[in-house]
């Protein structure tokens, strides 16, 4: 391609756009809001990913030993849960520590514990780490059928919930992500009609003189390109100073759940939501003016 | 040597809806350098024998050949090149009213991706021509209708297509002012352009004595070479 036609067609976009400023506009905050609505549900849906992967990462069982059982009959309990396949660490916390931490959170009060008399009622218990936490409730079984084990815990109901929450905020948040792309391609398509109608003539004569379909395509590709990218821009600042002042407004009071807050991951879903924007107005510009081409 | 054959027509018929035959069973040759004008009733099917020829539609049968070429398999990007060759009129001019006289002209060539310099020479010499350079940077409606005209004939040809379709370029005009387009034409007839003319002025193709192909209801009824409007007794 010539620089010269590149020129070209960069003129024309530019007269284009300026001809037809309130259509313009239009794409752009059409764009700009879809582009703004898809960013914040890919928010919603990559925390939901991210508290759960926390989650699961934080996931852990405890199995409780009776407490008579003597300390190498514990040690070899220890032993044959490690060897359990989904098993990826087993950390024993003795009755010992059990007590001095009691201590440490009874602080002042620990006189209390004077009236335990100097016996330690506490068990033995279990740390164990998982390798696969979809299989945790399985594995948490099996220990629990163990000789000497007499429970364990791996907060069956709050994991069980979490993982159906998650599933449908990212089933849903999936879902509108979709449509709210194939309505913003949708409606560009629709604004950007509007002024290849207005210049149906200028592109019938083109085609009459011998211009290529690339030739008539080029300046409104190019058109939806720039306003595509112009809104997805404007959204993208909006989700930006957004979602960073929901975290500063929210996250200290939401302390139970992490949120995604590295710089990294936010500016590649800005990113994304960019290039999204421009893929948008260029197809949506694209998808309205092939009718004109049929000459 | 033989002759050359620019435009072959081989049995061509245009159906319209499947119903309307524009065409009926249409054979001719055109040889290059030839000046020929299409006439008959409106209706009879000369502004569908140019659109064939321009590929802006497709013969329902037979074939349409163009420098021995059939022009129903080209691609779309091989009839855009085709049209480049093939300079075309109207009666309506198809003028862009918010371009001057002379982005009129130049957007022929931009389309094939001329360079700037270029571009202005060519505009220049074939504003020059049709005797407009003085009007290049007025607008098309501050222009006559001869004048429009004359436009379109420049921005035809000033890729110098091998071939000039003009559909009823006095239509819309004066007597006197018919004929300067009519002269200017033939001038360019005479530089070797190939000149298709569809036409109801008698006067005109009376006083040229040029080819005439008569179609009527969609069928090709009389060509003779030095023609009348009408059949000579």
């Amino acid at each position: 391609m010539k620089l010269r036609t590149i020129g070209y067609y960069f003129r024309q976009a530019g007269q284009s756009m300026t001809r037809n400023l309130w259509i313009s506009l239009a794409a752009v905050s059409t764009v700009a809001i879809s582009v703004f609505l898809v960013g914040i549900f890919t928010l919603l849906v990559l925390n939901a990913n991210y508290i759960v992967d926390n989650f699961e990462a934080n996931i852990e069982i405890a199995a409780f030993v009776d407490v008579e059982t003597p300390r190498g009959e514990v040690l070899e309990i220890q032993k044959q849960i490690q060897a359990l396949p989904n098993v990826a660490s087993v950390v024993l916390v003795p009755k010992e520590d059990g007590l001095l931490k009691l201590y440490g959170r009874y602080g002042e009060d620990r006189d209390l514990l004077g009236a335990l008399g100097g016996e330690n009622p506490l068990p033995d218990y279990f740390i164990i780490k998982v390798k696969e936490p979809e299989r945790i409730a399985s594995t948490a079984d099996y220990i629990g059928q163990t000789p000497k084990v007499y429970k364990v815990d791996y907060g069956q109901q709050e994991v069980e919930r979490w993982f159906m929450v998650s599933s449908k905020v990212r089933i849903v948040g999936s879902g509108l992500i979709i449509l709210l792309t194939g309505a913003a391609v949708f409606l560009i398509a629709t604004t950007v009609r509007l002024t290849v109608f207005a210049r149906r003539k200028e592109l019938h004569i083109m085609k009459l003189v011998g211009a290529t379909d690339w030739f008539v395509r080029w300046p409104f590709f190019l058109e939806g390109l720039i306003l595509g990218t112009l809104g997805a821009l404007f959204a993208c600042l909006g989700v930006y100073f957004g979602y960073d002042s929901f975290i500063l407004e929210f996250a200290p009071e939401m302390s139970f759940l992490t949120l995604i807050n590295d710089p990294v991951t936010i500016y590649s879903v800005l990113w994304k939501l960019l290039a999204g924007g421009a893929a948008v107005g260029a197809l949506g510009s694209l998808i309205s003016m092939q009718r004109f081409l049929k000459v | 040597m033989g002759l050359v054959f620019l435009i072959q027509f081989i049995n061509v018929s245009k159906a319209f809806d499947n119903k309307t035959l524009a065409l009926r069973d249409v054979s001719t040759r055109i040889e290059k350098g030839e000046f020929v004008f299409l006439v008959g009733a409106s209706g009879a099917g000369k502004s569908t024998f140019l659109r064939l020829l321009l590929k802006i539609e497709e013969p329902t049968k037979g074939h349409i050949l163009v420098g021995n070429r059939s022009i129903s398999r080209l691609s779309r990007r091989e009839t855009a090149l085709l049209r480049r060759n093939v300079g075309v009129v109207f009666q309506d001019y198809s003028l862009l009213n918010e371009m001057t006289v002379f982005e009129n002209v130049a957007f022929a060539l931009e389309v094939m991706g001329c360079t700037g310099r270029e571009i202005r020479e060519k505009v220049l010499e074939v504003l020059e021509l049709v005797g407009l350079l003085g009007k290049r940077d007025s607008f098309p409606l501050q222009l006559s209708g001869g004048e429009q005209q004359r436009v379109a004939i420049a921005r035809a040809i000033v890729n110098r297509p091998q071939i000039l379709l003009a559909d009823e370029p006095t239509g819309n005009l004066d007597p006197d002012t018919a004929w300067e387009i009519i002269e200017l034409m033939n001038g360019i007839n005479k530089w070797g352009t190939t000149v298709v003319m569809a036409t109801h002025a008698a006067e005109i193709v009376d006083k040229l004595r040029k080819r005439v192909i008569v179609l009527e209801q969609g069928q090709l009824t009389r060509d003779e070479e030095r023609g009348a409007y009408c059949r000579e007794a």
